[in-house]
């Protein structure tokens, strides 16, 4: 195993090389002109505004001049420089992903909790209510749009009985604590602050729920049909033979063999969500990589889309080994080679 | 009446409802099981034997309602409540089953998982001592290199091994009752012999009663010592195995005598019993076996045969020959 992950440790640079080669090439078959985020409209007529605009940002250079010393300085870790922001797309991302990070561990956690423990039941007790209940919500989470259900949610719990607070990472008038992960929670906790602490955990329910009950209804179905197909397996009845008792039979002989496709979904579901989370991150002012990646779009902020495009690529790539890792861990049938 | 038996069971009844309709598949079985003794049941798939057995331990199918009386060691198991059952369970009355493929967790190893068993029922036991034991139980059924092999996972097992497996989980907390659920019928031949002798062997060592279900009469000649025949979720003929095999009362018994392959005779092909057992739920009138029953008479088409006994052998046909007078 440990040749395995050495191999595609060793795969991964040019695997990454490839996504930084296609997310360059991308950028250059838009139509539209990076010269209009940099320059404003007035200057555009101004030859002398726009050839040293162009000479700045080196858009006067060719294509594979200018993918040389991309690539050149992405070996340094330098991604460029945002037109927006103007400040360097590393410092914007590192500051941004650690937010988004914390944000979708945190839905994960819930809704691998709610979902896995929604899918035993609903397996266990097929075809009662809750059975019914649990398809319900598994189904109410995956249909309803983020955007109403995190406005609902808000009025609801934020607004209307104020058991919850408004959107953002902290209390507007809390200071934040000295960044050193990027995680609220815990450079809160470094920082032995534990009222910043409870802060940042109480900011980070609402939206975690309502990014997790969307990935809770999937693990649930998901779940649901394997438990389903596993306690009809011979080897349970087995377990009750041996004297197991009901619980023991359900989560340590037939959970345990329904985790593989379940970590499928899990390690899917937060790659996807590290970039895909722009909604919620809008709805909750959560300054995390999906707006990031909204605003640079809009702007056709290239060093910036780049870099986003790049650090997704990555954090999928460690997600996907992590996943297979944990095959091997989950199911010893499993031989990576 | 003599002391009672280690395990016996009084007119057992299992049925299921389906579309509102209630289906018997067990029929009212009675047999009992001694310490030491070997109870074969045989009848073709789906005659009933199997849940018969396993709804006298409460593992029946959460659809199927079960009446009349299984008793163990003195205590009532039909009705008994779940937590009472869960302790005898794995401990006193163990279980094998048929495909030792699908019976051990594919993603537990297989020390871990006899450890369990005896951890169960042994609250006092550390892991430690719980895996040195299942290594014991590994040498006990003769698999070689028992401390590596506690460590590894059923798909590393061949088929036998796996069922070897089985065994040792069963018999981990020293069990009064084994019940072997078809337990060689998924292994190949050879393999089929050595784990019969390993049931046997272990019958002796612990003083076992054992209770083998199989759909093959010939797997019963050498190691069974009475043997109930099952058709339809009845018992139609019990006789002690000698005499069965000598002395066939029941039709049906005959037939499968006669399609257990004999390698002394040459025969072109082996003796068949036509047609097929009936499904559930559409049971004939009259004795159960008559449409297939080369013997049948009119009576038997209305008239529920009776059950004939002289001694220790029964048997349910109206035309059973069962001499009077010999020794049981």
């Amino acid at each position: 195993m440990t040749r395995y992950i050495l191999r595609r440790l060793i795969a991964m640079p040019f695997l990454v090389l490839g996504i930084v080669t296609l997310a360059f090439l991308l950028t250059t078959v838009t139509k539209g002109d990076p010269l209009t985020a940099i320059v404003s409209d007035r200057q555009m007529n101004d030859p002398v505004a726009v050839a040293a605009a162009k000479a700045r940002w080196g858009l006067d250079r060719s294509l594979p001049e200018r993918y040389v010393i991309y690539v050149g300085n992405l070996l340094t870790g330098d991604m460029g420089t945002s037109f927006i922001t103007r400040r360097p797309v590393a410092q914007d991302v590192f500051f941004r992903l650690p937010a988004t990070m914390e944000l979708v561990l945190a839905a994960m956690v819930i809704g691998s909790t709610i979902g896995i423990t929604l899918g035993v039941l609903a397996a266990y007790f097929r075809n009662t209510v809750i059975d019914h209940a649990a398809r319900f919500f598994a189904l109410f989470g995956s249909s309803i749009p983020v955007f109403w259900l995190g406005l609902a949610l808000l009025y609801v719990f934020s607004v209307k009985w104020g058991v919850l607070p408004g959107p953002g990472r902290l209390d507007p008038r809390a200071a934040p604590p000295t960044s050193v992960t990027g995680f609220m929670t815990i450079d809160s906790l470094l920082a032995g602050n534990i009222r910043l602490f409870l802060d940042a955990l109480w900011h980070l329910i609402l939206p975690a729920f309502v990014l997790g009950w969307a990935v809770a209804g999937t693990i649930s179905r998901l779940v649901r049909a394997n438990m389903l197909e596993v306690l009809d397996r011979e080897f349970i009845l087995t377990a009750r033979a041996k004297g197991a008792g009901e619980f023991r039979v359900v989560v340590r002989h037939a959970l345990r063999n329904t985790l593989v496709p379940t970590l499928t979904v899990i390690g899917y579901s937060f790659a996807y969500l590290l970039t895909g989370a722009v909604l919620t991150e809008t709805i909750f002012s959560w300054p995390g990589m999906g707006s990031y990646a909204v605003e640079a779009a809009r702007g056709l902020d290239f060093p910036a889309i780049i870099g986003v495009t790049i650090v997704g690529g990555v954090v999928f790539l460690l997600t996907n080994l992590l996943t297979d890792i944990a095959y091997v861990i989950a199911n010893p049938r499993v031989r990576l080679g | 009446m003599q002391q009672e038996p280690l395990f016996s069971v009084q007119d057992l009844r299992v049925s299921f409802t389906r579309d509102g309709r209630s289906f018997e598949a067990v029929r009212g079985i009675s047999l009992h099981v001694d310490h030491g003794e070997v109870l074969g049941i045989v009848g073709e798939s789906g005659s009933g034997k199997s849940v018969g057995m396993l709804s006298a331990l409460g593992l029946q199918p959460k659809t199927a309602t079960v009446t009349g009386s299984a008793r163990f060691k003195g205590r009532e198991l039909v009705g008994m409540p779940r937590s009472q059952l869960r302790t005898l369970r794995g401990s006193r009355i163990a279980m094998i089953f048929q495909d030792p493929l699908s019976s051990l967790n594919p993603v537990m190893t297989v020390g871990a998982q006899i450890a369990e068993t005896i951890r169960l029922h042994n609250a006092g036991v550390s892991k430690k001592a719980a895996m040195d034991r299942a290594a014991e139980l590994l040498s006990l059924v003769a698999i070689p290199q028992p401390d590596r092999r506690i460590h590894q996972f059923p798909h590393e097992f061949s088929g036998g091994m796996r069922q070897r497996v089985m065994i040792a989980m069963a018999v981990a907390n020293d069990p009064d009752l084994l019940i072997a659920d078809e337990p060689t019928t998924a292994l190949d031949v050879t393999v089929q012999a050595q784990i019969m002798d390993v049931l046997t062997d272990l019958r002796k060592r612990l003083n076992l009663g054992l209770i083998l279900i199989t759909h093959d009469l010939g797997v019963l000649a050498g190691h069974a010592d009475r043997v109930a025949v099952v058709y339809s979720g009845e018992i139609v003929e019990q006789a002690g195995v000698d005499d069965l095999f000598e002395r066939p009362a029941h039709p049906y018994t005959r037939g499968l005598i006669a399609s257990i392959p004999n390698m002394a005779e040459e025969k072109e092909r082996l003796f068949s019993i036509d047609g097929a057992p009936p499904p559930l739920g559409k049971l004939p009138g009259g004795c159960a076996f008559h449409p297939r029953c080369p013997q049948a008479q009119e009576i038997c088409r209305h008239t529920a045969p009776p059950v004939r006994t002289d001694g220790a052998h029964t048997a349910a046909c109206h035309f059973a020959t069962l001499p009077i007078g010999s020794a049981a």
